[in-house]
């Protein structure tokens, strides 16, 4: 008797107390919600955008289609209990992560949070991001980081730094695995750096985004030099001279926007072919600007971006590095609806010839498209490689050579035109049949050659007189793409006009391509 | 001297060689309606007539030449230059001959290389088109002398008539109405001052040699004469090769309506009517219509016949213009004699049914004409409006160069095109920036005008600025409509210069619905989850709120509480026809920006720019920062690409704002460049002769 009692007694008081403890949980929920939802508070909200920059979750949420974005671990907390930072802390700390859907795709995101101890890295910082990480490589999701930070958690210590190792080496694990962007949006300096450096493609925001290893006051100190911070590590500098920096958008929105249109021509990862979208540009047309696009006059300049604007769907190219070795172009397009990466020499810039940056830049990007099933389309008019003493002590053998293994490596379909000079060396790196190229086009204005005529001529007849007369023999022989076309080198010579429906009919006909390269630990690329 | 010609007969192998597109003529094409419209002679396939005629021309007279040939069995034979050697004309020739380098003073002006050509290929006659040779009583004497006839009148009548001073003089001979001025050439600046006063102003200065509105300017006091003279003379020189300058009274708000002639070596003569073109920049025409709206039967038996009474006064033969200033009460004077066949000609094909080119033909074989002054109808009204490769926010046109990348001329009842390029043609420098001349005609007025509307709205050019937006500006302007029009035309309705028409709100909310449709259809395309989006579109100006969502076969889109139902419809054609509240708009969908979100929409000749972000992100718009805008004015940015021909200032000097600088010339018109403000010359990074590109910093100031 007593027992019930006594037991009913305890149940009713345990009831009473669970419920206001749930209450009390659920109130403390939703006041830790609000907080991590504030940040640093809203002054520094006030702060960021008064410098023209979004803060953390609200670029999080324009990034992705609207209301998708959900975010993990806003209850995460930093650990650190010196310099008074137990006194100081923010549920989520300086870091926002989560997932949401990107022109309805799967994506991962983390977006530092500049108003919580500058976006510095913690501990906790470096675990969320790498918890995002862990799972897009399970799931096989694209991750974008949005950097906006002043660099390590200097009262943490070592704990920051392995944080940094932390997410360098998932980077390096997900390389090739699922696609990695960086948008730089704010500072991002010191160890920082080599995260963005690790991933894809790297992309800054005018005015507001630095990337660098140290900044101008020990710059000064060290070396004595004086530069600001936009000169040393701006978008400008990353964009056009360093290389660092894949392209620069104007200001926050227009760079997410930008990246949103980037995320729809990538697969998720290197599970999934090349995304397929329907397509509206007939892709049997023809394409009657391109017969006029090569001029006569073989000395002459050319725009190539006219050549592949005209060959992919409805214009739309998202061109990579747009200002950095201008020489080669680079991007992707789709071509009947299917994502292709595009290379091609730029005639209007140093003749197109391939140098130091150039051949980077482009062995890059190609190696990109392999690791991710995205065909690679290649549009060649090469005099060949940039001769001199900068080029040759810069080491251009070296990085000649990153392009041409790239090529060779590459087991996507590969298919080449030939619109103008394929000349030396250059003719063999830029996707030749010789290097498994699966279709290989020339145009009626190929010329593919050792060198040009001035050239042969001087070696072939030297002291010879009568120049002229050996040039015109030169060119009459190899000035037109028949020495190629007998040999097999190049598959077909083509109307400018009927490029696109060629390409369209060889991407069907190659989409079930199944190369392999030798079983290897990985090979080594002449870095 | 010899010149090396190539001669090409064009077949595919030669063309896969010389890397120039194959000729794709199919030849169960739809008849045009512009071939329908010659029933006041049709040809006679059994008339003897030459077996092969070389034009010694380019572009859309060349091709407007070759198909009146071909309709009569004649072989041709095209010219050209480096740049034109994939043109159309020389596709559509029999034979083509390369006579020389790109700049017409290389080829097309060439007259030896003409003949040259003409004695390879055994042409038998010549036809010049307009322009180049074709009023060089030199080179029609050359032709008289190899016994190869030329499609024109003779020499002697050339001669007459292409000097100015020449032709005034004997227009009044043969009793020609004429304007007051100085019989005589003009010296120099000071002679130019003298008789300008002396004639009081405004007074014309014009090239003695010229036409076609080069080397042509109005002075309304010393200053502009003197300017004017000296711009004349550099632009006659480049244009004509022969500087001579003379001046006349200018006739204040005239009409310019000018009677074409047809005459045959038999001494019979017909006019065929007047046309009115008085919409003119730059003494450059821009809309031609026949007949006049102003002209009653009176005056132009009065005209018709004054012009007539010239022909016969200077042994005329083949077809010619007799130009004329009209003033408001129907005095009309002798301005020129264009002795040959004019750019404007199809508006008198169309209203009275005559291929002038056929007939041209036929009288330089020596047939006699076969109809009278009595036989020459005026069926209903053709307008034709100048479709030009220039910005018309510029100066009423600053010429633009580029490839057409895209390229649809519209098609239909009493729509003519006459144009001498297609998709992937270039615009180039090195000669006039006409795209096509698009006639439209109909019973009525009216009818010709709404014709004109809806032509000039489906009509598709991209690769270049256009000047549709004005042409159809001015088919909707209400003078214009009423026919109220003088050559001051453009000054006075556009007093600040042409600037692109402003839509009405509900148009332009059409616009976005559209937009929010294209970006709907490319979410759907990505496989997107959702069928229902909200976008804030954003134009210049305004921000709009839209809602759309996917219906079974369409959008039902709402735009700030307004309904509109879209279809889908096929996004792989540059345009489109949508019918929204009862009305039809005609789309051109430039399509999506490479910079994110951006919809460019094509409507009524002009594009429009819309922004497609959600209603989240368009709140945090206001946080951006908004973009630094250079100093404009400080800085001279070349208009157009061209050669520069004077500058006139140096590092140091004051400028005002106005004041010229330098002289950009393009398209062999000169272009007087002013200082944008009032300064000190800071840098000057042209000289005479340099080549610019559009956008180039030219000068800039302190």
């Amino acid at each position: 008797m007593m027992s019930t009692t006594f037991l009913l007694k305890q149940c009713v008081r345990r009831y009473c107390l669970g419920a206001r403890q749930t209450l009390a949980v659920q109130d403390r929920i939703r006041d830790k919600r609000e907080q991590a939802n504030l940040g640093g508070g809203v002054k520094r909200i006030e702060t960021q955008h008064k410098k023209g920059k979004l803060t953390a979750r609200e670029r999080a949420h324009v990034l992705c289609d609207p209301g998708t974005f959900t975010e993990f671990d806003m209850f995460m907390e930093h650990t650190c209990a010196d310099f008074n930072m137990e006194k100081e802390k923010y549920p989520g700390d300086s870091v926002v992560t989560g997932k949401g859907l990107i022109n309805g795709k799967l994506t991962y995101i983390f977006s530092q949070d500049f108003t919580v101890f500058g976006g510095s890295l913690s501990s906790v910082h470096a675990k969320k991001v790498c918890k995002i990480m862990d799972q897009a490589m399970l799931v096989g999701a694209p991750v974008i980081g949005l950097n906006d930070s002043g660099g390590a958690r200097i009262q943490e210590g070592v704990e920051s730094l392995a944080g940094y190792a932390d997410i360098f080496q998932r980077n390096v694990e997900a390389s090739g695995v699922v696609p990695q962007i960086s948008l730089i949006m704010g500072p991002c300096a010191g160890g920082a750096v080599y995260s963005p450096a690790l991933t894809d493609f790297t992309f800054m925001v005018k005015n507001t985004s630095y990337l660098f290893i140290t900044g101008p006051d020990v710059v000064k100190s060290v070396t004595n030099e004086d530069v600001t911070q936009e000169q040393l590590g701006g978008s400008k500098t990353h964009t056009t001279l360093s290389g660092v920096a894949h392209k620069a958008f104007e200001n926050d929105i227009d760079a997410l926007l930008n990246i949103r249109d980037l995320m729809s021509f990538l697969p998720s990862s290197n599970r999934e072919g090349a995304p397929i979208i329907e397509a509206v540009d007939p892709w049997d047309r023809d394409v009657p600007v391109l017969d006029g696009v090569v001029p006569l006059e073989s000395t002459q300049a050319y725009d190539m971006g006219d050549v592949i604007l005209g060959v992919v769907d409805d214009r739309e190219f998202f061109e990579i590095m747009p200002a950095y070795a201008k020489n080669i172009k680079i991007g992707f397009g789709r071509m009947n609806g299917r994502t292709v990466g595009i290379v091609g020499n730029q005639p209007k810039v140093a003749a197109g010839c391939l140098d130091i940056n150039a051949s980077v830049k482009g062995a890059r990007f190609v190696r990109f498209c392999d690791a991710f099933n995205i065909p690679i389309i290649t549009f060649v008019d090469v005099p060949g490689f940039l001769p001199g003493t900068a080029q040759e002590y810069g080491g251009i053998i070296r990085h000649g050579a990153k392009l041409l293994y790239a090529f060779a490596e590459a087991t996507v379909p590969k298919i080449t035109i030939i619109t103008r000079k394929a000349y030396g060396g250059a003719y063999d790196v830029m996707s030749s049949k010789h290097l498994r190229g699966d279709v290989n086009y020339a145009w009626p204005t190929a010329e593919v050659a050792v060198m040009g005529a001035k050239g042969a001529v001087s070696i072939l007849y030297r002291g010879q007189t009568d120049v002229k007369k050996y040039e015109d023999e030169y060119v009459d022989k190899f000035g037109n793409p028949f020495p190629a076309a007998i040999r097999g080198y190049v598959d077909d010579i083509i109307e400018p006009r009927a490029t696109r429906r060629r390409i369209c009919q060889d991407l069907d006909a190659l989409a079930n391509k199944k190369l392999t390269n030798p079983w290897k630990k990985h090979g080594n690329i002449p870095l | 001297m010899v010149w090396l010609l190539h001669v090409r007969k064009l077949t595919t192998s030669s063309l896969l060689r010389n890397a120039v597109p194959v000729a794709v003529v199919n030849p169960r094409r739809k008849q045009l309606w512009a071939d329908t419209i010659y029933k006041t002679n049709p040809i006679d396939p059994a008339e003897p007539t030459f077996k092969k005629i070389l034009i010694a021309n380019r572009g859309e007279i060349a091709v407007r030449v070759i198909r009146s040939a071909r309709k009569m069995g004649i072989k041709t034979v095209a010219v050209y230059s480096t740049a034109d050697s994939g043109a159309m004309h020389v596709e559509m020739a029999d034979e083509a001959v390369w006579i020389g380098e790109s700049a017409a003073s290389q080829s097309y002006l060439v007259m030896d290389k003409i003949l040259d050509a003409v004695k390879q290929t055994g042409a038998e006659a010549v036809h010049p088109g307009y322009g180049f040779l074709s009023e060089n009583a030199n080179f029609v004497k050359k032709l008289e002398d190899m016994k190869v006839k030329f499609m024109g009148p003779p020499a002697v009548a050339i001669h007459g008539m292409g000097d100015k001073l020449e032709s005034k003089r004997l227009a009044i001979k043969a009793g020609v109405n004429t304007v007051p001025g100085f019989d005589g050439e003009i010296r120099d600046e000071d002679h130019c001052l003298e008789i300008s006063k002396s004639i009081g102003y405004p007074v014309m200065i014009k090239a003695s040699a010229g036409g076609g509105g080069k080397g042509m300017r109005i002075a309304h006091n010393d200053k502009e004469a003197v300017e004017g003279f000296r711009l004349s003379k550099n632009e006659a020189k480049a244009s004509f090769g022969d500087d001579r300058i003379l001046i006349e009274k200018f006739v204040v708000k005239p009409r310019h309506i000018e009677i074409q002639i047809l005459c045959d070596s038999h001494g019979n003569g017909v006019y065929l009517n007047e046309r009115e073109c008085s919409i003119q920049r730059r003494n450059q025409k821009v809309i031609e219509e026949a007949p006049s709206p102003f002209v009653d039967p009176e005056l132009r038996k009065a005209m018709g016949n004054q012009a007539l009474d010239l022909a016969k006064a200077i042994g005329y033969t083949s077809a010619g213009t007799v130009e004329f200033l009209v003033d408001n009460k129907k005095n009309f004077y002798f301005l020129e004699m264009n002795t040959r066949l004019q750019v404007e000609h199809p508006i008198s094909e169309c209203i009275t049914g005559v291929d002038l080119v056929a007939e041209m033909i036929r009288v330089a074989y020596g047939h006699k004409l076969k109809f009278s002054q009595a036989d020459i109808p005026i069926n209903g009204w053709a307008l034709e409006l100048r479709v030009y490769a220039e910005d018309p926010t510029r100066n009423f046109g600053t010429p633009s160069t580029g490839r057409l990348f895209k390229y649809v001329e519209p098609r239909g009842e009493g729509i003519r095109c006459d144009s001498g390029v297609r998709e992937g043609s270039e615009i180039s420098v090195y000669y006039d920036p006409m795209i096509c001349k698009l006639v439209s005609y109909g019973a009525t007025r009216n009818e010709a005008i709404a014709r004109g509307k809806y032509a000039l709205d489906s009509y598709v050019i991209q690769g270049v600025s256009h000047n549709i937006s004005l042409l159809r500006d001015i088919l909707t302007e209400k003078s214009y409509v009423a026919g109220d029009t003088d050559t001051d035309y453009l000054p006075r309705v556009y007093p600040k210069g042409f600037t692109i028409p402003k839509l009405s709100e509900s148009h332009m909310d059409n616009l976005k619905a559209v937009a929010a449709a294209l970006e709907a259809s490319r979410y759907l395309r990505l496989k997107v989850k959702e069928s229902s989006w909200d976008f804030v579109v954003s134009d210049q100006e305004n921000a709009t709120a839209v809602n759309i969502s996917k219906l079974e076969n369409g959008f039902l889109i709402n735009v700030e509480g307004r309904e509109i139902t879209l279809p889908t419809w096929d996004m792989g054609k540059s345009t489109v026809n949508l019918d929204i509240d009862g009305e039809t708009f005609i789309l051109q969908i430039h399509g999506r920006g490479r910079n994110g979100p951006i919809w460019t929409i094509g409507f009524q000749g002009s594009s429009y720019d819309f922004k497609l972000l959600s209603p989240y992100a368009q709140t945090l718009l206001d946080i951006m920062p908004q973009p630094k805008l250079g100093d404009t004015a400080k800085e001279l940015l070349s208009p157009m690409p061209g050669v520069v021909r004077s500058v006139v200032v140096k590092v140091g000097d004051k400028v005002f704002k106005g004041q010229e600088v330098c002289t950009i010339e393009a398209m062999k018109m000169q272009n007087k460049l002013v200082a944008g403000a009032d300064g000190i010359i800071g840098e000057v990074n042209i000289k005479e002769g340099d080549s610019v590109a559009d956008e180039d910093v030219l000068i800039t100031l302190k």
